[in-house]
């Protein structure tokens, strides 16, 4: 038994962080956030650290919200979203990319991707859970991984490889203790992509040592050349896959926050408990305008794609052309060129290029191992702007010497 | 027409000033390619000319614009196209349409002012032979032209830096 004394040593808090959970108190703040604060006083900037289209919703999309406002549509929905909305996912789904889910219960829609993530890792992680996380990559599912107890195990990948994962790298990390392997192709910040061919290795293994893998597939309509491979596509891996997407990157609807999910019943209708007792469902004006996106939106998507695929050509020849090496990314709106012969540390190459020639990009160290010595840079901006941005960056490595 | 020269168009469209070097980088194409494409659109009165989209209600120029309905019995052998000849070669004439409806051509009628109009209307359309009717409607406002829209507008509300 503790005595009075004893207990009022215990929870002496000296300051208002020691309230917090340690899981909370100890994740390392975003990288990407320091940045944003750089960035956000300085004017006259051409900004290539953008990570979201450039293009506005179609006005169809958006017309179909307000619609929907007008007549009143302003309620919950189930918390699964709209049955016709998870119909026409799964068709779109098939469609595109050949995986098959039944709407009733085996997708649900969510506030964005990032719901999605936040949820696959907390139904499926207990503390000292291994989770699996190819790096560069997106910068939320390692401490989301931690918030949740589990352990991120980075596995780094390298631009001799396309940035690609391999099964070596990813054997040479697993344990006894794993249980995740998040997967994040077409990916942020590489642009790098996984083939058909590339994924076999790696689904061999994930059902060897009966891994789960959330594929974060939210950039699969971004591809240049080749069209998306879901790892959830491959034989056997259906059930050991979540597979998370959404409307924003290839419908340009980020600020609508809409996503969803698609696996196994089981493993969504646990992840289906935790959104209904924290958010509910997904906003109802969202979940209409998602709907008309994928009744009547795939050609504008496919216009965009085109888009962004003439920029992406001019970007890479561009930082060739100016000896910055650029390895050819094949997915997603990011290049992610190396800037280790500079001498400079990524961090210090993007503050000096926003002071001094007034072009932000992100450092590549933010977003984990294998990211130092390169920038990413997004393609999401007009013609005019990146042929500027291009030319700040020459003067800036000839006025470096470089 | 192939491919590459619809997208050429597009993409032309869109900014005429983009140069062969940059285009045969967007498309992926060897530079001459495009050359010669450009040159054949030219040649063939495809791309008819490069000009500048202008928002003239922003200057001191206080030009007025109208829009006129026309009606008109067509001429034996000719159809419509001889009249609309005689209407499109006058230089206060930018833009002329045979239209279905109504009515049978449209005529963008553009004038120093009000009263040059009115008597461009009556001296010199009202009175060829075969314009049975007129309906002058003038423009008060351009919002948006050739798909481009004229009103100044914040377009790019996305924060700076993002994940």
């Amino acid at each position: 038994m503790i005595d009075q004394d004893q207990m009022k040593t215990a929870v002496k808090r000296t300051s208002m962080t020691d309230y917090l959970s340690p899981l909370v108190r100890n994740i390392p703040p975003s990288g990407i956030r320091k940045f944003f604060d750089l960035v956000s006083g300085s004017k006259d900037i051409i900004s290539l650290g953008v990570g979201e289209p450039d293009f506005v919703t179609p006005w169809h999309v958006r017309e179909a919200a307000v619609q929907s406002l007008e007549r009143g549509r302003t309620t919950y929905t189930p918390n699964a979203g709209l049955p016709e909305l998870r119909e026409a996912i799964a068709e779109y789904l098939f469609n595109e990319f050949n995986v098959k889910y039944e709407p009733k219960n085996e997708v649900m829609v969510t506030i964005g991707g990032s719901e999605a993530i936040d949820l696959a890792l907390r139904a499926l992680i207990a503390p000292g859970d291994e989770v699996l996380i190819p790096e560069p990559c997106y910068v939320s599912y390692s401490p989301i991984a931690a918030i949740t107890g589990g352990v991120p195990v980075g596995i780094e990948t390298f631009a001799k490889d396309k940035f690609k994962l391999t099964a070596d790298a990813l054997r040479a990390r697993l344990t006894p203790r794993s249980k995740v392997l998040i997967l994040c192709y077409p990916n942020n910040p590489t642009g790098g992509i996984m083939e058909y061919e590339d994924l076999l290795p790696i689904a061999k293994l994930v059902e060897e040592h009966d891994l789960i893998v959330i594929s974060d597939e939210i950039y699969a309509e971004l591809t240049y050349g080749q069209k998306h491979v879901s790892i959830a596509s491959l034989p056997g891996m259906k059930d050991r896959t979540i597979l998370v997407s959404g409307f924003s990157k290839a419908f340009a609807m980020t600020g609508w926050r809409l996503g969803y999910a698609c696996g196994h019943p089981d493993l969504i209708y646990a992840m289906l408990k935790i959104h209904q007792y924290t958010v509910m469902c997904a906003p109802v004006m969202s979940q209409i305008a998602a709907y008309e996106a994928l009744k009547h939106g795939l050609e504008e998507k496919d216009r965009m794609v085109e888009s962004y695929n003439q920029r992406r050509r001019l970007i890479v020849k561009g930082f060739r052309e100016i000896g910055l090496d650029c390895h050819e990314p094949q997915g997603a709106f990011y290049a992610f060129p190396s800037i280790q012969r500079t001498g400079l540390s990524s961090e210090q190459f993007c503050e000096r290029l926003l002071y001094e020639a007034k072009v932000a990009a992100v450092p590549g160290h933010v977003f984990g191992l294998g990211g130092e010595g390169f920038i990413r840079c997004s393609y999401a901006t007009s013609v005019s702007q990146l042929t500027e941005a291009l030319e700040r960056i020459d003067r800036f490595l000839r006025k470096l010497g470089v | 027409m192939d491919e590459l020269k619809l997208k050429l168009l597009e993409l032309l469209k869109e900014d005429a000033r983009r140069s062969p070097e940059l285009l045969a980088t967007m498309l992926d194409q060897p530079e001459e390619r495009i050359r010669q494409a450009i040159r054949e659109l030219e040649e063939d009165h495809i791309i008819v000319k490069y000009a500048t989209v202008v928002n003239w209600s922003k200057t001191t120029d206080e030009k007025v614009t109208a829009l006129i309905e026309v009606q008109i019995t067509p001429e034996r052998g000719r159809g419509f196209d001889a009249i609309a000849e005689r209407i499109y070669l006058h230089p206060q004439v930018k833009s002329v349409y045979l239209m279905s409806g109504a009515y049978d051509l449209l005529v963008e009628v553009e004038g120093k002012n009000l009263k040059e109009v009115a008597s461009f209307v009556s001296e010199k359309l009202s009175p060829i032979d075969r314009v049975l009717s007129t309906k002058t409607h003038f423009i008060l406002k351009k919002y948006k032209q050739d798909g481009i829209i004229f009103e100044d507008r914040e377009d790019d509300h996305r924060l700076q830096v993002s994940p």
